[in-house]
């Protein structure tokens, strides 16, 4: 009988003993390849008699089935070691900075804007825009401010130094001016539509003035409505639900101030309940103050009548605000100058991520 | 427009105070700007008498007082002033005031081993003045313990409205008693104004010859002055509301303005030749005014002249040479009315404020001219004696009268509020508006900015409460709110967002910007220059938004941000015409981008901007942009960098490196490349409906085939694209470039240009030799196109 338990010894030594793949490869070649220790037995039963090869057979089979399966799980272990060598090789820092992306901002007047035409747009007003650059008819004339009038004091006008070309008759001897309120919106507005009229006109305005709580430049909002039986107290109910949504409360007192603008009559100043006992802080809607918001009235009837609309049958209401001043009464914003001096630390943190669009369901801010 | 309560009670008959009236005035319209209560302010400190003021026995300049403040137990003080004296009687605060200069309570203190119970204090202590050279001093006959304030003559609340410029009625003390009364605050009890009877006929006489300018003039001589102070009353009336009591010739015509809103002037007859007339002025005539400066006038403005020269600018300001001083003894009163339209025209262009201007631009009541004489005359007499003429008056009072149709229904129907018919007529005729049995009504003299019904309906609802308007519903439309953006608005919006999410902080930047600046982006000509610049280097209208990004940049790297991407929608300007402005996206990149440990950094190149443009660009228009760029844009770009992306002769945008010059003009470091999309060009998204096209990916393999050709350098890439995608459109579904090489292994003067064509067959599976055809196709296209020929 042929001792296979020495060979089997030496095979599982060497499977044992091989510290990687290819010298596990190098015992199964020696016992398990073509001339293999293991394959030389098994071919020797070929020459055995009928009675040895019934003893040998399953013996040799058995010892190369150990084998196998010795050298299988050895060839299984070396793969793990070496793949959590790898992988122990591989570590990194991840506590390294991501990879950075510039991040953008929307400027704030920009949102306040957003927030302000998605609650007009519920209210059923039109976004109208007009031209910075405006005629003198159109930014005075038209609004029942004739020239020499004394409310023109009232308007620190830039003017253009050329006198136009009189390429329209309106432009005719008076010198184009930027505009100093965004109402001449509401003359082109009145001009080319028939009532029923409600539009809601944002955008730049310009006064000449310049110190800590004024910019030369500002921006301005202006809410128009013109239709058959309009009246005051309609102003005062969207005047109420708009500060009500944009400055998200659930209540509002307003508090009505005759006041005079050339271009309404009745003239109304709106002044807005407001709590600011804590330094820094203004809550709406509760509290002993009052802070002046919005100027208004009934649109003049000479108004409608110069911008071709019958006072007898059509009245309307106008108001209009500052955004920049909205956006600083929302957000605490202290100062109106920084909002045109592009100081990128300025930008960064008073400005809104681009995907934080106001809308009224998901909320108008955070 | 000062007054002090006592003042307004002169008129009004009232218990209120201050507050109360306060709010009143706020309520009608009348805005009250600020009251400045000093008696409330100072209610703690008292009269004291001084009973000793001796030498500090520690100290050389200090004083030890014994104070009396009204109890009867003497208080031991020690004061630092050095006109504390025994005897005086002085401001005294008692520990636990507070003192209005450090806002801090006074405690009983230790100095140099004495105690002191109190403080004399001086002006500045207590806010009332600079003073602090020593304590004030109180009249002798000041009562002992009583408010210092009181002792002070301020006591008397000053209230400061601000009147609207329709409100010419509300600008005297009267005006606003007469408001408050219609308003229910008290009774007017002003005592009628008799006439003077004249003594002689007046030597100098008056005409008009100006027209609507000047329709009535009246005057008359008062011979036999004696100029000297006022009384005490018309001081203190005066300095309550800041104004210095000058001489009593001067100050009647001030007491004129604020308690009646009648200005007049007072000339020195003496110094007058012959009459006096309202002329206009002849162009070039000049005046030395009263506030001591020469105007030139022109034939548009008024002027009241004797025979020899204009004396004074009308309704403006008085002349120099002919006003009172103390020697005056002859006066002549003149009071006029001027049109307002021409006193603001004037006013406004020789940039005089005055209390006369402030009136007559906003209306002076025509019918006060004569009775403000006879009132003036009273008061000249009262207060200097002599003798007056009788009045002299020319032309007659402007037409003022008109009546007005009233429909008391518009006071519901504009005011939205229902006030009765009674109640409505109650506050017009306690207004002074007289109201007939049919509802016309017709306004008073000192009403001229009433017109028509809907002022009718402001005066109703105005005092009968403005709060009582009720809040009314709008009806909606619709149940749910309909999009109200145009096209163009919501464009702008999805640009402004798209360059926020790709890195870009939006700023808004001043639409005018230095002359220099402008000119290198095309603009700074005369079309586009400001009059009247708020800064001397902000003068013109921006050609480019482009300027005002880059100044904005230069601002931050000058703080210390090197590397930025600032944004702005906004207006560009091509002339000083409103319909000459048109809506700009623009970007600017500068620098090499954030450094990172694990990224590589590059300077801003036109890629960059190209790809912020067309990313932009897309996220308006809701579609691939597919027109094609052609080098160059304007010239602030870098000629060889820069391109231009265009419909037809539409330009939608410019991207690109910016000239050096450019960089160099405005002081930046570092690589800067930047776009401008033009808003307005975009074209209309076309409506095709909401549905999208059928989803029908191809169930047969696609095929990518690389190519590298070797073109001229000159060659653009879009010319290789295109002549490889026309080869077979349907076939050819992409072609991009994947590498672009120069250099070693490529000839001089040429590149290496690696495209990617990827073939999707629609309807069948490609064969090799489909494939091999389409490969020679487009080899053999390129080389038609571009020469280029294939990379061995």
């Amino acid at each position: 009988m042929i001792d296979t338990s020495t060979l089997e010894k030496q095979i599982l030594d060497g499977v044992s003993a091989a510290s990687d793949e290819a010298a596990l490869e190098a015992v199964r070649v020696g016992a398990l390849g073509k001339k293999g220790s293991i394959s030389e037995l098994l071919k020797s039963l070929g020459a055995m008699s009928p009675d040895e090869r019934k003893v040998n057979g399953p013996r040799f089979n058995t010892l190369r089935d150990r084998v196998t399966e010795a050298i299988a799980a050895r060839k299984t272990a070396l793969q793990s070691a070496a793949l959590n060598a790898r992988l122990a090789s591989e570590r990194i820092d991840v506590t390294l900075p991501a990879r950075p992306e510039p991040q953008g901002t929307v400027h704030p007047v920009s949102q306040v804007l957003d927030e302000v035409t998605a609650i007009f747009a519920d209210l059923g007003f039109a976004v109208a825009e007009g031209p910075d650059i405006e005629l003198d008819d159109y930014n005075f004339t038209k609004l029942n401010i004739p020239p020499d009038h004394p409310a023109r004091q009232m308007h620190d006008t830039f003017y253009m130094a050329k006198q136009p070309a009189a390429s329209s008759s309106e432009a005719v001897g008076q010198r184009n001016v930027l505009r100093t309120h965004t109402s001449p919106v509401q003359v082109r507005t009145m001009l080319k539509a028939k009532p029923p009229i409600r539009i809601v006109a944002p955008g730049r305005t310009y006064r000449v003035d310049s110190d800590a709580t004024h910019s030369p430049m500002f921006h301005q909002y202006e809410g128009l409505v013109v239709d058959e039986g309009i009246s005051l107290g309609h102003l005062k109910w969207v005047l109420e639900e708009f500060y009500k949504a944009f400055f998200e409360v659930d209540q509002v007192e307003l508090r009505a101030r005759p006041s005079y603008f050339p271009f309404t009559e009745p003239s109304v100043e709106w002044d807005l309940r407001c709590d600011r006992s804590v330094p820094g802080k203004i809550v709406f809607g509760t509290g002993n103050d009052w802070l002046e918001l919005a100027g208004s009235g009934m649109v003049h009837p000479r108004v409608l009548a110069m911008c071709g609309i019958d006072p007898e049958r059509y009245s309307g209401f106008a108001f209009g605000g500052g955004l920049d001043r909205l956006a600083m009464l929302k957000y605490g914003i202290p100062d109106i100058r920084p909002f045109f001096e592009s100081d990128l630390r300025w930008l960064k943190h008073y400005g809104f991520a681009a995907l934080d669009v106001p809308t009224l369901d998901g909320g108008l801010s955070r | 427009m000062k007054f002090s309560l006592s003042w307004l009670k002169d008129h009004l008959d009232t218990d209120a105070g201050a507050a109360t009236v306060a709010d009143k005035l706020t309520s009608i319209g009348l805005e009250v700007e600020s009251i400045e209560d000093a008696g409330a302010r100072l209610k703690d400190f008292v009269v004291a008498h001084v009973i000793s003021a001796e030498k500090h026995p520690n100290a050389d300049k200090l004083k030890l007082c014994m104070v009396d403040a009204g109890d009867g137990q003497p208080i031991q003080v020690v004061c630092g002033a050095p006109n504390a004296h025994t005897g005086m009687k002085a401001v005294f605060a008692k520990p636990g005031t507070i003192i209005p200069v450090s806002g801090e309570a006074l405690k009983i203190g230790t100095i140099r081993g004495l105690e002191s119970r109190g403080m004399l204090c001086s002006s500045r202590e207590l806010l009332l003045g600079d003073d602090h050279s020593g304590i004030i001093v109180l009249p002798a006959d000041a009562v002992v313990g009583q408010p210092a304030a009181r002792a002070l003559g301020l006591n008397d609340p000053v209230i400061d409205v601000s009147i609207t410029p329709n409100r010419g009625d509300a600008t005297s003390v009267y005006g606003i008693a007469r408001d408050l009364a219609a308003a229910g605050l008290g009774t007017l009890k002003t005592p009628e104004i008799s006439p003077v009877a004249g003594k002689f006929e007046s030597p100098i006489q008056v005409a008009v010859n100006a027209g609507d300018a000047c329709p009535i003039f009246a005057g008359r001589l008062i011979r036999g002055v004696k100029n000297g102070p006022s009384p005490q009353w018309v001081q203190e009336r005066l300095k309550a509301i800041g104004l210095r009591p000058i001489s009593a010739l001067v100050d009647v015509t001030n007491l004129m303005s604020h308690d009646r809103g009648r200005p007049l002037h007072v000339f020195d007859a003496d110094k007058l030749s012959g009459n006096l007339q309202a002329r206009f002025a002849k162009d070039g005539e000049t005046l030395l005014a009263l506030d001591g400066k020469t105007y030139t006038l022109d034939s548009r403005m008024t002027v009241i002249a004797d025979d020899a020269a204009a004396r004074g600018i009308a309704g403006v300001m008085g002349g120099e040479e002919t006003g009172c001083s103390d020697e005056t003894v002859n006066v002549f009163l003149e009071s006029a009315w001027f049109d307002p339209v021409r006193t603001a025209a004037t006013g406004r262009k020789l940039a005089i404020l005055s209390d006369a201007r402030y009136r007559f631009e906003r209306g002076v009541d025509p019918e006060f001219v004569v009775p403000g004489l006879e009132l003036a005359t009273k008061w000249i007499l009262e207060w200097c004696g002599g003798e007056a003429s009788e009045p002299v008056v020319a032309g007659r009072p402007p037409a003022w009268r008109r009546e007005i149709a009233f429909d008391v229904a518009r006071v519901k129907s504009l005011g939205g509020i229902d006030v009765a018919k009674d109640e409505i007529v109650r506050i017009l005729t306690n207004l002074g508006f007289k109201v007939d049995g049919e509802m016309k009504v017709t306004p008073p003299s000192w009403r001229s900015d009433i017109e028509g019904q809907a002022d009718l309906v402001e005066e109703v609802v105005r005092i009968h409460g403005l709060d009582k308007v009720p809040s009314t519903p709008m009806p909606r439309s619709g149940a749910v709110a309909k999009a109200t953006l145009t096209p163009s608005q919501r464009r702008t919006r999805l640009v402004r967002r798209t360059l926020a999410a790709r890195g870009f902080n939006e700023t808004i930047n001043f639409t005018f910007i230095p002359r220099a600046h402008a000119k290198l982006f095309g603009g700074g000509d005369d079309a586009r220059q400001l009059e009247n610049p708020i800064a001397a280097d902000l003068d013109a209208m921006r050609p480019s938004l482009l300027p005002s990004l880059l100044a904005a940049a230069g601002r931050n790297q000058a703080r210390g941000a090197i590397d930025l991407m600032l944004a702005e929608l906004g207006a560009q300007f091509e002339s000083g015409m409103p319909e000459a402005q048109s809506a700009v996206a623009a970007g600017v990149r500068i620098g090499n981008g954030a450094r990172s440990w694990s990224k590589a950094t590059h300077p801003a190149d036109a890629f960059d901007v190209k790809a912020d443009m067309l990313a932009a660009l897309e996220a308006a228009m809701g579609s691939a942009m597919t027109a094609p760029i052609k080098p160059g844009a304007a010239p602030w770009y870098h000629p060889g960098r820069s391109g231009t992306l265009a419909l037809g002769p539409k330009v939608l945008g410019f991207f690109g490196e910016l000239h050096p010059a450019v960089i160099a003009a405005f002081d930046i470091k570092g690589p800067a490349a930047a776009f401008e999309i033009f808003l307005d060009a975009i074209p209309e998204p076309k409506t095709k409906g909401k549905a999208r096209s059928t989803f029908a990916p191809s169930p047969y393999p696609a095929v990518e085939r690389d190519f590298a050709f070797v073109v001229d350098a000159a060659v653009a890439a879009e010319d290789v694209l295109k002549a490889a995608r026309n080869v077979d459109r349907q076939l050819i579904e992409r072609v991009e470039v994947f590498d672009v090489y120069e250099g070693k292994g490529v000839a001089e003067g040429r590149k290496s240009l690696a495209i990617a064509v990827r073939l999707q067959p629609k309807d069948k599976t490609l064969t090799d030799a489909e494939i091999d055809a389409a490969a020679q196709k487009i080899v053999a296209a390129v080389a038609n196109a571009t020469g280029g020929e294939l990379r061995t």
